[in-house]
């Protein structure tokens, strides 16, 4: 098979698979786009965790090892089968929180620390770039294998420009799919759709390879089992520990792998979908290894020694001049390859640009977010740049190491560098003591161990650490030999660095996060990520109205994209029932905007972003918390504090009110004091007067004889109005005793009149006419008579002082309603002036010109106080033409009932 | 030209008392008992000593005060105000706006006669 066909071949599939991201891509912008987002899709996304290490290493890892390869499948079964334990709260965590990757989640889980989100970029990068080397080895090694007869096109001896060719076509695929938008929830559905066939390739052309194996080149099951029995891969002994330590590295990594955090966490699109992956994907890994064991013995037995194990899937068919199999076949690894490191570029892009280069960015532009042009289009550059440079990175791995390690060896490394994260993602997910400085602290002393016990040690003897220092240690200090740390002898290598970095890096991150004290919004971050089930809201990070809505819009159009953050913030107006493009700013509103932003640039960046505008930042929740010792009890503090200070405003509302009432008492108690002295003193002014001309003499007799009539008339005037008050303080005290008994309405009317009819001296031309209905005046009372009589006699008397009329005339009208007597007196003058009419029972609220009146302005205040004791009533009556005065009193039969009842 | 004396006052018992006292000593006493046309009846033609009670129908004798501080013609006419109401504060408030001599009721004849002579004479005698 020639070269320029294989080449053909992979471009024709390179294509497909562009047609397939495009038309899921589309198709995911569309309603019924639902199968895009089925179980079945996200179980094959997840075979990213078959690389092409999986795919060719995994047979030359039994021809090597024997069933030691099955440890790297049962690490991720069993955290796939106990799915409930962790992943159901990673996912969850990372929907809720919007996490975008995994140094995403380290970075929000401890106070959306920014350093740690660095930090495991970093970590992630260096733990990945090998592995990316690895998939450009393993796709680079398979032309080789199909290549050799056409040594004129192809030099096996330099297969750099291969490698090369191939990062350069994968970072093109990755930023055409993975960087199309910076979409809101950081789902990539064409890269997920194209891994997912990618998924069903590999495993069809691994079968397909092992069917040919088992029934073409053997013949049949019973015949491999035998030559397995002969093969020397029964011989390896099981080795406990390096198997236990195997299965929990492959069981950590495929939590803490960047690319598995991306197809698991991020691109999740329903948590019910991980029930069905928790038993689809370890069936498709048990698939995936189980032709392994008969393509190795096979191939151990056929092929001579000098052929790689690692690629004796390629050699068989091509061995036996089956060509269609061997395309399929390196197609089936070519897919391995390629879905890994699209998704790992993709996923590690995301981190150091929201990380590392999006921070840089804002920190150098001083105007602050709001100011900085198009975050979208920076953003996006950012992440096409990382891609670009992850591969870069990949490929001068490549390059550098010389591609000479076998590939299980190079994965394995990888595994164990990324899994330097895992103490600081399930002691984040468990336990609410873990702090950031304990997570940094983890992280950096198990990185740096991994880095010196096995990673550079993998360079061999070309590469930083000579043979001098493995055998002796640094300086001579044997127990810093990196492979026989604390001069721990006979340990393997990879068992060794899995043993020390773990231990201690475990160690590190407890006792840091004891010792030390996080901050209150890692606290809080803390408590939400571990009782993520209790509670499904976010962190109330913002306090009100220190937002502007309009540089919040601003900055969210150039990170969401104009129509997407008009979308957004017209929605909440509209469910604030505003509208237009403004809502309010409140703290839950600028808690799902951050939510929004950081599913595009990353948690830490996108409270910073948020914290610039709202200025405010979380120092209300920060202050609280630092009271309340406990994350979780800062709602119901806030709610304790809530209650008290409703009750201290309570409180002092009554207090203020009890003032108010107080002073308005005083008030009155002065004005009314005010007016006794006035009114005693007005008439003691004429008798002091008179009674000094009188004493003086030297007048005549008709004329003292006038002065001491005057004096005699004030005195009466005087006596008058101390009764009044003196009635009236009783009255209001509630201290009068009434002489109940029966009585007829029309008598006591009579008797008022005939009283009134006695004051002529007041108005000797006011000529009154009463109309009376006597008839109906027949009505049986039993109340004080003479109380009543002294009401009627008030209003009677008025209508004669006050009545303003040419012919004044007073109407009394009398009727039966509701078991009352209601008596109306209504005159033809000109009234009481609507504004006057509610104070004219008030205490001296005479209206106009007391010498007319002769009273005090106590009478109906009196009257007032009567009727409230009779169980009656007085009131005035507007709208009758002239002064109207109405007043009601219960019935005799009422009244029977109500004193027989007391 | 005789001396001129305008009393305002709404209580007719007090009023015939005070005209009694001063027309007895050569005062031309001339009565005004509304509050809200007190002020143009002293523009209209201003005496030579003002006596003004302070609870007056229509508008009080503080208001009438001021309004004839304020102008021209009667910012200096000597103003003796008689009030029943003698707290501290009313006093302080008559003052303030420029009153001449307070009084309370009820009063001794000879001081009110007193007064009005000394306010009449002050006026002259400043002249």
């Amino acid at each position: 098979m020639s070269f320029n066909l294989l080449v053909t071949v992979s471009l024709a599939y390179v294509v497909f698979l562009f047609a397939v991201a495009a038309y899921a891509e589309r198709r995911s912008r569309r309603v019924g786009g639902a199968w895009l987002r089925s179980p079945l899709v996200y179980t094959l996304s997840l075979s990213v965790y078959c690389t092409a290490w999986t795919f060719y290493g995994a047979v030359g890892y039994a021809a090597r090892s024997g069933l030691e390869f099955i440890t790297i499948y049962l690490g991720p079964t069993l955290v796939f089968t106990g799915w409930w334990l962790i992943l159901r709260k990673l996912v969850r965590v990372g929907r809720s929180q919007r996490i975008t990757s995994i140094a995403d989640m380290i970075s929000s889980r401890y106070g959306k620390s920014s350093g740690l989100g660095v930090l495991v970029t970093l970590l992630a990068v260096i733990g990945t770039t090998p592995y990316i080397a690895l998939q450009l080895q393993s796709v680079t090694l398979s032309f080789g294998v199909f290549a050799e007869p056409d040594a004129e096109f192809w030099d096996p001896a330099n297969p750099a420009s291969t490698g090369l060719w191939v990062a350069a076509g994968l970072a093109l695929f990755t930023i055409v799919f993975g960087t199309r938008n910076l979409n809101a929830n950081e789902r990539h559905h064409g890269v997920v759709m194209a891994i997912a066939v990618e998924a069903v390739v590999k495993l069809a052309a691994l079968i397909g390879v092992g069917i040919f194996v088992v029934w073409g080149m053997a013949d049949g099951p019973a015949d491999i089992l035998a030559r397995i029995d002969r093969s020397h891969i029964a011989d390896w002994d099981i080795v406990p520990t390096r198997w236990a330590g195997l299965i929990f590295t492959s069981a950590a990594a495929i939590l803490c792998l960047p690319r598995m955090f991306q197809v698991i966490v991020v691109e999740n699109d329903d948590e019910a979908h991980l029930a069905v992956a928790s038993w689809a994907f370890p069936l498709y890994l048990c698939l995936m290894s189980l032709f392994v064991v008969p393509i190795a013995v096979v191939g151990l037995e056929t092929l001579p020694d000098t052929a790689n194990p690692d690629l004796f899937v390629l050699s068989l068919p091509l061995k036996e001049e089956w060509h269609g199999l061997a395309t399929f076949a390196f197609l089936g690894g070519f897919s391995s390859a390629t879905s890994m490191v699209i998704v790992a570029a993709l996923a590690l892009a995301t981190m150091v640009s929201n990380h590392i280069v999006m921070p840089v960015y804002l920190r150098s532009r001083t105007e602050g977010a709001t100011m900085a042009g198009d975050m979208r289009r920076v953003a996006l550059q950012a992440r096409r740049f990382s891609i670009a440079g992850v591969l870069t990175l990949g490929y001068l791995y490549y390059r550098y190491s010389g591609g000479s390690a076998a590939l299980a060896s190079i994965g394995l490394i990888s595994f164990l560098g990324v899994a330097q994260v895992l103490p600081a993602l399930l002691g984040g997910l468990f336990w609410r003591g873990g702090t950031s400085a304990g997570a940094a602290a983890g992280l950096i002393v198990g990185f740096v161990l991994w880095a010196y016990t096995l990673f550079l040690p993998s360079f061999g003897p070309a590469g930083p650490f000579s043979v001098g220092m493995m055998e002796y240690g640094p300086f001579g200090l044997s127990w810093l030999r990196p492979q026989s740390l604390f001069g721990v002898e006979g340990m393997d290598p990879l068992i060794h660095t899995l043993f020390w970095s773990m231990l201690l890096n475990t160690v590190a991150y407890c006792w840091v996060s004891i010792v030390s004290f996080p901050t209150p919004l890692e606290r809080l971050q803390g408590a939400q990520v571990v009782n993520v089930f209790e509670h499904t809201l976010g962190a109330r990070g913002w306090t009100r109205g220190s937002a502007e809505a309009e540089d919040l819009l601003t900055m969210a159009q150039r990170i969401l994209g104009p129509t997407e953050a008009q979308a957004l913030f017209h929605a909440e107006a509209v469910r604030q029932g505003k509208s237009g493009y403004l809502p309010e700013t409140t703290p839950e509103f600028l808690d799902s905007l951050e939510r929004e932003l950081s599913a595009s640039v990353g948690a830490a960046t996108a409270h910073a972003m948020v914290g610039q505008i709202a200025g405010s930042s979380s120092i209300l929740v920060e202050d609280l918390i630092r009271v309340a010792d406990e994350a979780q009890q800062i709602l119901e503090y806030s709610n304790q504090l809530e209650a008290q200070s409703a009750e201290l405003e309570r409180t002092a509302r009554q207090l203020r009110e009890a003032n108010q009432k107080l002073t308005k008492l005083s008030i009155q108690k002065d004005a009314f004091l005010s007016q006794i002295s006035h009114e005693l003193r007005t008439p003691m002014t004429s008798i002091r007067a008179f009674s000094e001309i009188l004493r003086e003499g030297d007048m005549d007799a008709t004329e003292s004889g006038r002065f001491a009539g005057i004096i005699h008339d004030e005195a009466i005037r005087l006596t008058r109005l101390l009764d009044d008050l003196l009635e009236l303080s009783v009255l209001e005290n509630a201290q009068v005793s009434l002489s109940v008994g029966p009585a007829i309405l029309s008598d006591l009317l009579d008797r008022a009149i005939a009283a009134t009819g006695e004051m002529t001296e007041i108005r000797p031309d006011g000529a009154l006419a009463i109309n009376r209905d006597r008839a109906r005046e027949q009505i049986d009372l039993v109340t004080d008579a003479d109380r009543l009589t002294q009401v009627f006699i008030n209003l009677i008397g008025n209508a004669r002082k006050y009545c303003d009329a040419p012919e004044p005339r007073l109407k009394i009208r009398v009727r039966k309603v509701d078991g009352r007597a209601v008596i109306d007196f209504i005159d033809n003058g000109s009234g009481i002036p609507p504004r006057s009419q509610d104070i004219i029972f008030e205490k001296f609220s005479r209206l106009s010109d007391q010498s007319a009146a002769g009273g005090a302005g106590l009478g109906l205040a009196i009257c007032r106080e009567i009727m409230a004791r009779l169980g009656g009533n007085i009131e005035y009556l507007p709208g009758q033409g002239g002064a109207a005065f109405r007043v009601s009193v219960p019935l005799a039969e009422a009244r029977g009932v109500a004193v027989a009842a007391s | 030209m005789g001396k001129r004396v305008l009393l305002v006052e709404d209580e007719p018992n007090i009023i015939e008392a005070i005209r009694f006292i001063l027309s007895r000593d050569g005062w031309a006493v001339e009565t005004h008992s509304d509050g809200a046309t007190a002020v143009d009846a002293v523009l209209a033609a201003p005496p030579d000593v003002l006596v003004l009670d302070v609870m007056l129908p229509g508008k009080s004798g503080f208001d009438i005060l001021r309004e004839l501080r304020a102008a021209p013609a009667t910012e200096s006419l000597p103003v003796l105000m008689l009030t029943a109401k003698g707290q501290l504060r009313d006093r302080e408030q008559a003052e303030r706006y420029g009153v001449n001599c307070f009084m309370t009721k009820p009063f001794a004849n000879s001081e009110v006669l007193e007064a009005v002579n000394a306010l009449f004479e002050g006026a002259a005698g400043a002249a």
